[in-house]
């Protein structure tokens, strides 16, 4: 593979992108399981 | 994965007496995970295998922007599920003036905060790609300046529905700003029309796109990934939104029943007192 132009542009655009989305949703999910212990069964209506 | 739970069986907390105890008795471990998101985030994760592959890999650099073209295939896609995260808050949040009820104002707030994140995105790469492109990160261009403006009433827009004042006010002031989002997204797409900008004009929402072969594939799984990523994360952030309205509803209901409890304390001893 030939060398990669602009690879530092690339990588921090990637990259960081990779890691906001991860960051938010690893937040989102550990969110809802906090708020899940609060809240009855019932009111989960997808679980 | 919980089973459902008759309501009959565990019965609602809300506005029985007995308050907080009951309630914590009748705790369960949970998420907001389903076999349907599950196989949504399975198909999120494949596709984004894919699109590193076709982004990085496979598809060519472009004769004129070399390998920053590379950008594209994050930023484009992330652009138009901004536009899509603002749609849907703008209809969500016209559905909550109209008929009040919460699960509306639940996608409108979801959708507003994973629009922020895709306007990060946005112009993250964006800024990144114009540094090689045109030699600067920002310019005060009509297209960049549009879309931070947009950025920036998303963010006012997710201060005001965390404002400490009654929940139904706060959602309606906030659907209020909701409703300003898509003539802002107009404008923002329409800016490289209505004003010279230096930002490129539609590649795509045109019958010969500017793009084609390898390039145009990658551009198209980017679309693929990015949907799903927007969609896996939509639905689990409807589900937090839920539960927060869920366990709001639930604490008011807790402090309402304690204020009732002492009122009847304070009242008891009087009632005793021998005449």
């Amino acid at each position: 593979m030939m060398a990669m132009t602009h690879a530092g542009y690339i990588a921090a655009g990637w990259g960081g992108a990779a890691a906001l989305i991860g960051a938010y949703a690893v937040w989102v999910l550990r969110r809802g399981r906090s708020l899940s212990r609060q809240v009855p069964p019932e009111e989960r209506r997808w679980s | 994965m919980t089973a459902p739970t008759s309501t009959t069986a565990t019965g609602p907390p809300y506005g029985d007496g007995g308050a907080s105890e009951a309630t914590m008795g009748r705790v369960a471990r949970g998420h907001t995970g389903s076999r349907a998101s599950r196989i949504l985030g399975g198909l999120a994760l494949g596709s984004i295998a894919l699109l590193v592959l076709y982004g990085l890999v496979w598809s060519p650099p472009d004769t004129e922007m070399a390998d920053s073209v590379r950008l594209m295939y994050i930023h484009v896609p992330a652009a138009s599920f901004l536009y899509t995260g603002c749609f849907i808050t703008t209809v969500a949040s016209a559905m909550w003036l109209r008929r009040r009820t919460p699960g509306w104002d639940a996608l409108a707030g979801a959708s507003a905060e994973i629009s922020l994140v895709f306007a990060a995105i946005t112009l993250g790469t964006g800024s990144l790609w114009g540094r090689p492109t045109w030699g600067t990160y920002w310019t005060w261009d009509a297209r960049l300046t549009s879309t931070a403006l947009l950025t920036a009433l998303l963010v006012g827009y997710l201060a005001l529905r965390r404002l400490d004042v009654d929940p139904s006010a706060r959602s309606t002031r906030a659907a209020v700003l909701g409703l300003l989002l898509v003539p802002n997204v107009i404008i923002v797409n329409r800016s490289v029309e209505w004003w010279r900008s230096l930002h490129q004009r539609s590649t795509l929402v045109k019958l010969d796109p500017t793009i084609e072969g390898e390039m145009l594939v990658a551009l198209m799984v980017g679309f693929l990934a990015v949907g799903l990523v927007f969609t896996w994360l939509l639905v689990h952030r409807f589900r937090v939104a839920w539960l927060e309205y869920q366990s709001e509803r639930l604490d008011l209901d807790i402090a309402l029943a304690e204020r009732r409890a002492e009122a009847e304390q304070r009242t008891q001893p009087t009632e005793a007192t021998p005449a």
